[in-house]
């Protein structure tokens, strides 16, 4: 590593060749305002030229230049606070207001926008450049993600977030000067676009362009209705809530979360794992259907719905590979609405399922044909995280002074550290071949980890079991980039795998499009690095959970084993599939 | 993508596959469409996609970037009127307006026979006998609103 002497306001540093003024700034101990660059150059258009600063080079003139993408030489002397600098990034921001729509107050991104944020540090000044305005999209079709062109500042993140994770780029710059928008190709919806409604754009978005759709309203009606609302929670909540609550991320927040959801009045609380412990033991008995009956292989989990998008757009012929399990919210919400309702004697109409989840594009599958029966649908509501702590800050919980509390483990609700590990890329395979392995050989997997699988990135990874002399290839993919490799090996009839989990975003559900934003604007207590570890950090608090759990695998689980015995009969059963499985649709164009 | 011809397919393929040891090769491919059918629709840019690997959002970036690029079919004649700051100078405003008020059509639009597109450009580099006008590749010097409705005739009348 090269270090090189520069000077910033005065003080002499040595910093690494090759940086950016931005990160040899930062590494020094200053936070130059910026917008339009993001995470080590996901994102770096420089078009938003708020983080301009003076720089000179071998003692010439001062200039004006974009620090996060001009790069640091040797003697060189930079002033961030000088009047000009200073003055020149308050007129950045004051440009990029001008053609903002300043509803501030009514925006679900206050108190977490970064444009407020910029125009706060630069000491931006009311209405300077007012002026025409760029015509105004706004689409809010589909149940999962919106875009309001208005309060967008074509910073480019979400271009660079959808390319990068998906190699998708559905979104696009397009038309050119002040027409410029962001948005699908023929500034389309997102619901006759190939978008899979991840969400990946809401984390990134610097401003209130691109959200979630809201469902707090829907769940407010059931209330007042009265309704019998129950909530169940995703494991991949309980490791990111505490971040809206100004705690370290990575900190487990279960037992404060169900306080929370106590208090907001649902009637029940129950936990995800239990429908996760239950894909488990239908999910494991399908494979080993496809296994040992010669069914289509590899088998390719079907837990997330955004990946059911992809391979629904992108990958038709190949859906007889996904299993044909619902996912866990939605297995649980059938569970809820047939066995639960039976037993507490309700009408299945008069009970309401609100889901949590650290993903968008949950919104989307629970509102799909398939989701539902007579018993109306599976999931009526789905929450983001974000969602979530909106919902527990309205309702003035101090958050950090509740007491821990557990989940309501009555009919059902008990759940095992297989469960809890789905929120994080590789769990659904772990969990999964802790209970195949049971399955085949009659005894439990001696080392219950396989760390093979373990890892928070977008990369492959695989791993080869050896069951009782059986080699069972496995391999591992979240985001669709790394999912489109494995993809096209089964396509062209190469693939070496017999099972393949795929997460929709990198990373798996700690890091879905519905988790608390990762700002490090407004996380000052963060490490610098906090964008490259908050994954490892939110999967550390699962895995936790999972070590703590006395019961680590799915078929131990004795409310599941009650519920096959009572009601279910056994796993992939006549009732299971009714109720459990679901069908794909091959035909959905990309562009209808 | 079911609505284009078999021929059509075939014919993008073999265009798309004329660039494919290039690095960047979406400006090409896209010029050589233009100039093959004189539009760019999306069915046509999805297909470039799967060619190229490059997402659909960007390739119609592209598209609506370069006025040169074309979403709709262009008419038999493509009227542009340089609107650059010489020819402006010199009139260029009125001389769109009468081309405009002739044909019955706004800048970028295409009448509804199909005989005539009319676009404002910006300069084409002839400042020295502005205002200009260029029809099919063919340069008119020193325009003037009297003179637009006989080229009109001109080119009804099946001149090119």
């Amino acid at each position: 590593m090269e270090l090189i002497n520069i000077n910033i306001e005065g003080q002499d540093y040595q910093v690494e060749k090759g940086l950016t003024i931005l990160e040899a700034a930062k590494k020094c101990g200053y936070n130059i305002p910026s917008l339009c660059t993001y995470n080590h150059g996901e994102c770096s258009l420089a078009s938003c030229r708020v983080c301009l600063v003076e720089a000179s080079e071998n003692n010439g003139p001062k200039k004006l230049v974009a620090s996060c993408v001009y790069p640091v030489s040797d003697g060189m002397k930079v002033t961030i606070g000088s009047p000009k600098a200073t003055q020149a990034r308050r007129t950045s921001v004051e440009l990029l207001l001008s053609n903002h729509n300043r509803n501030c107050q009514e925006c679900e991104k206050n108190g977490k926008c970064e444009l407020l944020y910029v125009a706060q540090v630069t000491g931006a000044r009311e209405g300077m450049y007012e002026g025409a305005k760029t015509p105004t999209t706004v689409d809010r079709l589909t149940p999962s993600i919106m875009r309001d062109t208005s309060k967008c500042v074509l910073c480019g993140r979400c271009i660079a977030r959808c390319g990068k994770a998906h190699g998708l780029s559905v979104l696009g710059f397009e038309r050119r000067g002040f027409n410029t928008i962001v948005g699908p190709a023929e500034n389309r919806s997102f619901q006759n676009s190939p978008c899979i409604l991840c969400g990946q754009c809401t984390t990134v978005c610097p401003t209130g362009a691109l959200m979630e759709v809201s469902e707090i309203d829907k769940v407010d009606a059931a209330f007042a209705e009265g309704k019998h609302v129950v909530v169940q929670v995703a494991p991949a909540v309980r490791a990111a809530l505490g971040e809206e609550f100004d705690m370290k991320i990575g900190t487990p927040v279960t037992g404060k979360m169900i306080a929370a959801l106590r208090r907001l009045g649902f009637e029940k609380c129950y936990d995800v794992n239990f429908g996760a412990d239950l894909t488990i033991m239908e999910e494991g008995t399908e494979l080993l259907h496809r296994l040992t009956e010669g069914g289509t292989l590899p088998m390719i989990t079907s837990c997330s719905p955004g990946w059911i998008n992809y391979a629904e757009y992108y990958y038709a012929d190949l859906l007889d590979h996904l299993s044909t399990c619902k996912s866990p919210h939605q297995m649980q919400g059938a569970v809820i609405k047939s066995y639960w309702a039976k037993q507490k004697g309700y009408d299945p109409k008069d009970v309401f399922v609100v889901s949590v989840m650290p993903c968008t594009a949950k919104k989307f599958e629970k509102d799909r044909p398939e989701m539902a029966n007579k018993n109306g649908k599976d999931v009526d509501a789905v929450l983001t995280t974000r969602e979530l702590a909106r919902m527990i800050k309205r309702s003035g919980i101090n958050f950090s002074r509740l007491p821990d509390e557990d989940w309501d483990q009555d009919i059902m609700g008990e759940y095992t550290g297989a469960a809890v590990i789905f929120g994080v890329t590789g769990g659904v395979m772990e969990a999964a071949l802790r209970t195949v392995y049971f399955k085949l050989t009659g005894k439990e997997y001696g080392k219950i980890a396989f760390n093979e699988v373990r890892g928070n990135d977008a990369g492959i990874r695989e791993a080869s079991l050896d069951i009782d002399g059986t080699t069972v290839n496995v391999a591992i993919a979240s985001g669709m980039r790394s999912a489109k490799v494995l993809l096209d090996e089964i396509r062209a009839g190469t693939s070496k795998y017999q099972f393949i989990e795929i997460m929709g975003c990198p990373g798996g559900c700690i890091n879905g499009g519905g988790q608390p934003y990762v700002k490090p604007c407004f996380l000052p207590n963060e490490d610098d690095d906090i964008l490259d570890t908050y994954k490892a950090k939110r999967a550390q608090a699962l895995y936790s959970e999972d070590e703590r759990q006395v019961v680590r695998q799915s078929h131990n689980n004795k409310q599941i084993q009650e519920l096959y015995e009572k009601f279910l009969g056994e796993p992939n059963s006549h009732l299971a599939h009714e109720l459990l499985h679901t069908s794909y649709n091959p035909d959905r164009e990309r562009f209808d | 993508m079911a609505h284009l011809q078999q021929s059509a397919v075939k014919q993008i393929e073999e265009i798309c596959d004329r660039y494919k040891d290039e690095d960047t090769p979406l400006m090409m491919i896209l010029s050589d469409i233009q100039k093959e059918y004189g539009y760019i629709p999306l069915e046509v840019q999805e297909l470039v996609s799967e060619k190229t690997g490059i997402g659909v959002a960007e390739i119609y970036g592209v598209v609506t970037f370069y006025s040169f690029f074309s979403l709709k079919p262009k008419g038999k004649n493509v009227v542009g009127c340089c609107l650059g700051t010489a020819c402006y100078v010199k009139g260029a405003q009125q001389v769109i307006d009468k081309f405009s008020e002739i044909l019955g059509i706004k800048p970028g639009e295409t009448s509804e026979d199909g005989m005539f597109t009319l676009d404002a450009l910006r300069c084409i580099g002839a400042c020295g006998i502005a205002p200009a006008v260029q029809i099919n590749g063919t340069v008119y010097p020193k325009m003037s609103v009297d003179k637009v409705a006989p080229l009109i005739e001109q080119y009804k009348g099946g001149q090119a």
